[in-house]
């Protein structure tokens, strides 16, 4: 019961984080890709402004998921930070830099310095994300020994880790593109609004792929989550795949109401279908 | 048996690095902590002078203070999200046992800091939205948030040197009391004591860069505002630090004698106990201190006859290592803090006398230097109680090394923190030496809706004024 709970607060703050750290982390992808000093400064602008305002009070969401699993899971969450160490350090230097390289950007006038806390902001995006989603991917395929173990290659390097990586940048890059094709749309500014409906569409269009081919490896490497997702999580993942193909649509045909909502709800539906029975399996009962 | 204590050293080798590692990242995160802490309130009484006396010069302050609040609390948001990570990624020992205790002190600190960014984030970009006096109050919460993350940072620190509120069985936790655990025996003097220093430091701080400027002749009203407004705060909690600082100090000779006796080179329990000052400990004796008999005991007791617990009262594996670095930086901080009192007492009687600052050229001098001072003093606290609990980091529960990472390679992370928080340090600073040049070149260099990003690259006036 008490375990049904935290666990539940858990996943709330999971769905937050995912959702809304989620796109400001795709907000630095498409910085990253967003070219040159001219050709990326009106997309590169729009996501300093989105991103600006919000991008503290969404990362707390982070801090209360590792808050919640310590104090709710603390032999699991010393069995994760041991055996996953390494890709945990690399998300902590990202998020170092990233943050870092954010708040001196704007501060900055001169455009080689800017450039140069723009690339630490927007490279760290990605790789932060990545990393995180191996650590998941580790836990998902049962990687993870219970007690202090060493830190090990194989525990965060399988194809279930590095697909999961793969999958959480992909995520990052739909919702952030999702977010701020609506935001241009609210602007009315519709050479943006196009140019981030068209990547929303291809990020939406990977990450469905990349989920697809995730849910093929939890097949052989975690059969019991892989028939969680099937059966009890059916739902949800009909439903996750409905709104990515609901969103596809919408920008398509070119409209961007509804599109927020329904980009959230196809994230959080996959984070609820994978992490639900993760939590209540892979996490020992609090003592 | 062989492999147990092969298995043993490998551990004990994680212990330096990751107590190096630890203390590196919160040395660091504590300067902005103080930032996040304090900031909020000097900026808001600026603003409250600015508003209240339609004082123009105090509302730019308060609203340059505010650009530079903003800079500090987002470094200071991403090096404490570090922290979080250490507590498992360093000591995964101590979480597996007690992370359902220390839950209870870094949850309430996350709620206060979520708010404390989300009003942060209100204040920051209702400077050309809000009307004055309903912009003022969006930066209340901040200030009161920035305390309640304070005392729940602290509620963690204090547990460990006062564990308390929870039942163990079988070495695992099975019932935990939030309210014993937040407000533990050292809560009541540790956590004043951390936000004092916080005001100390931002105020001194603040206050040294304006100083500087008048020392270099700027006199003018708005150097003599960005001296007095944080220097007056700063010196007004300066004597009751002091008398804080020494209500602790008699407290822990009480709760931690160990820690104590380490503090004040107490070889031998006894009564008659001298106090040193300065000196080094090696080998159980004390090189170049000066020695002030019976002192220790007065200081403890009120009376000679005092008894004072000395480091023979543990077998010497349980005493904390590094016993002068402790006693000197236990002095250090003493010292200071009166330096600053000083300068404190000196601005006092110039006002007194003559209602202005002091035009003495040695003053200034002293109130750039309060700026450091105030800083080293609170690290130097830092050291004297973490240094001083070892070699337990929950005291007298569990050990250090028992909490440490089996992992190796700690000298690695290590190492990278080091490179990072050297860069990130150097890029902080020059970051604010720009915004001053800025400010410097007059308000037309300060666009009113923050600076565009990213403009076309031949639109951009090559700039000789780059920091180095």
């Amino acid at each position: 019961m008490i375990v049904d709970v935290v666990g539940g607060i858990l996943l709330a703050g999971l769905t937050l984080y995912a959702a809304l750290g989620g796109a400001d982390f795709g907000g630095g992808l498409w910085d990253l890709l967003a070219g040159g000093d001219r050709r990326g400064r009106a997309p590169r602008q729009l996501i300093d402004d989105t991103i600006t305002p919000v991008w503290e009070a969404n990362h707390v969401w982070l801090i209360f998921i590792l808050v919640i699993f310590w104090t709710a899971f603390p032999p699991a969450f010393a069995a994760v930070m041991t055996a996953a160490a390494l890709p945990l350090w690399l998300a902590a230097f990202g998020i170092v830099l990233r943050g870092a390289g954010f708040a001196f950007r704007k501060e900055v006038e001169a455009l080689h310095w800017q450039r140069l806390f723009g690339a630490a902001f927007a490279f760290s995006s990605l790789i932060v994300p990545f990393f995180m989603g191996t650590v998941i991917g580790a836990i998902a395929s049962g990687r993870v020994p219970a007690g202090l173990a060493r830190t090990d290659l194989a525990v965060w390097t399988g194809p279930t880790s590095l697909l999961i990586g793969a999958l959480f940048v992909a995520v990052c890059a739909y919702l952030a593109a999702v977010f701020l094709t609506q935001e241009a749309s609210r602007r009315g500014d519709d050479r943006l609004r196009r140019y981030f409906a068209q990547r929303a569409a291809v990020a939406g269009a990977v990450s469905g792929a990349l989920a697809l081919a995730t849910l093929v490896e939890i097949h052989s490497s975690n059969p019991a989550l892989f028939h969680g997702l099937t059966h009890r999580g059916l739902a949800l993942v009909i439903v996750s795949a409905a709104c990515g193909l609901a969103v596809i649509g919408l920008l398509a045909t070119g409209r961007s109401q509804a599109l927020r909502p329904l980009s959230v709800l196809g994230v959080a539906a996959v984070v609820w279908a994978g992490a639900w029975p993760s939590t209540r399996r892979c996490c020992p009962a609090p003592a | 048996m062989h492999v147990t204590h092969v298995l043993a050293v490998a551990i004990g080798q994680q212990v330096v690095p990751a107590r190096a590692q630890m203390a590196t990242t919160l040395g660091f995160h504590i300067i902005l902590a103080c930032f996040g802490i304090a900031f909020p309130t000097v900026v808001l009484v600026t603003e409250f002078r600015g508003l209240s006396r339609s004082d123009d010069v105090a509302m730019l302050l308060a609203r340059r203070w505010s650009q530079v609040l903003g800079v500090l609390v987002a470094v200071g948001a991403v090096t404490g999200t570090m922290l979080s990570f250490e507590m498992g990624l360093l000591w995964p020992g101590l979480m597996r046992t007690y992370g359902a205790v220390l839950g209870v002190p870094f949850g309430f600190e996350g709620i206060f800091f979520f708010l404390e960014a989300i009003f942060t984030g209100i204040y920051l970009y209702g400077w050309q939205r809000l009307p004055g006096w309903i912009h003022f109050y969006t930066g209340i919460p901040i200030a009161i948030t920035g305390l309640g993350g304070a005392v729940a940072v602290m509620a963690a620190n204090s547990w460990m040197n006062q564990p308390g509120g929870f039942t163990l069985s079988h070495g695992k936790v099975v019932s935990v009391d939030p309210w014993q655990v937040f407000f533990n025996k050292a809560t009541v003097y540790e956590t004043p004591h951390m936000i004092l220093a916080a005001y100390m430091v931002v105020g001194f701080l603040v206050a040294a860069v304006y100083a500087a400027g008048i020392a270099r002749g700027h006199r003018d009203r708005y150097h003599r505002l960005g001296f007095g407004i944080p220097f007056t705060i700063a010196a007004i909690l300066t004597p009751v630090q002091i008398f804080v600082g020494d209500t602790a100090a008699r407290a822990i000779a009480a709760q931690q004698p160990v820690k104590f006796a380490a503090i004040e080179y107490v070889t031998r329990t006894g009564r008659d106990v001298s106090e040193y000052l300065g000196g080094f400990y090696v080998n159980g004796k004390v090189y170049f201190g000066l020695r002030i008999p019976y002192a220790d005991s007065l200081l403890v007791g009120f009376k000679p006859s005092t008894k004072v617990t000395g480091l023979d009262s543990v077998a010497p594996a349980l005493r904390p290592p590094a016993i002068t670095l402790i006693h000197l930086s236990f002095d250090a901080m003493i010292g200071l803090a009166f330096l600053l009192l000083l300068a404190g007492l000196w601005a006092l009687w110039t006002w007194r006398r003559r209602h202005g600052l002091p035009r003495q050229r040695w003053f200034w001098w002293l109130a750039i230097a309060c700026g450091p001072a105030a800083l080293a003093a609170m690290e130097c606290g830092w050291i004297v109680t973490e240094v001083g609990r070892q070699p337990w980091v929950v005291y007298q529960l569990m050990t250090t090394s028992q909490a440490a990472t089996t992992n190796g390679g700690v000298i690695d992370s290590l190492t990278a923190v080091i490179i990072l928080y050297a860069v990130l340090g150097v890029a902080t600073l020059t970051i604010l030496r720009m915004l001053a040049r800025r400010w410097r070149r007059g308000p037309q260099a300060e666009p009113e809706a923050g600076v565009p990003y990213g403009p076309p690259a031949e639109h951009h006036e090559p700039t000789d004024r780059e920091p180095a």
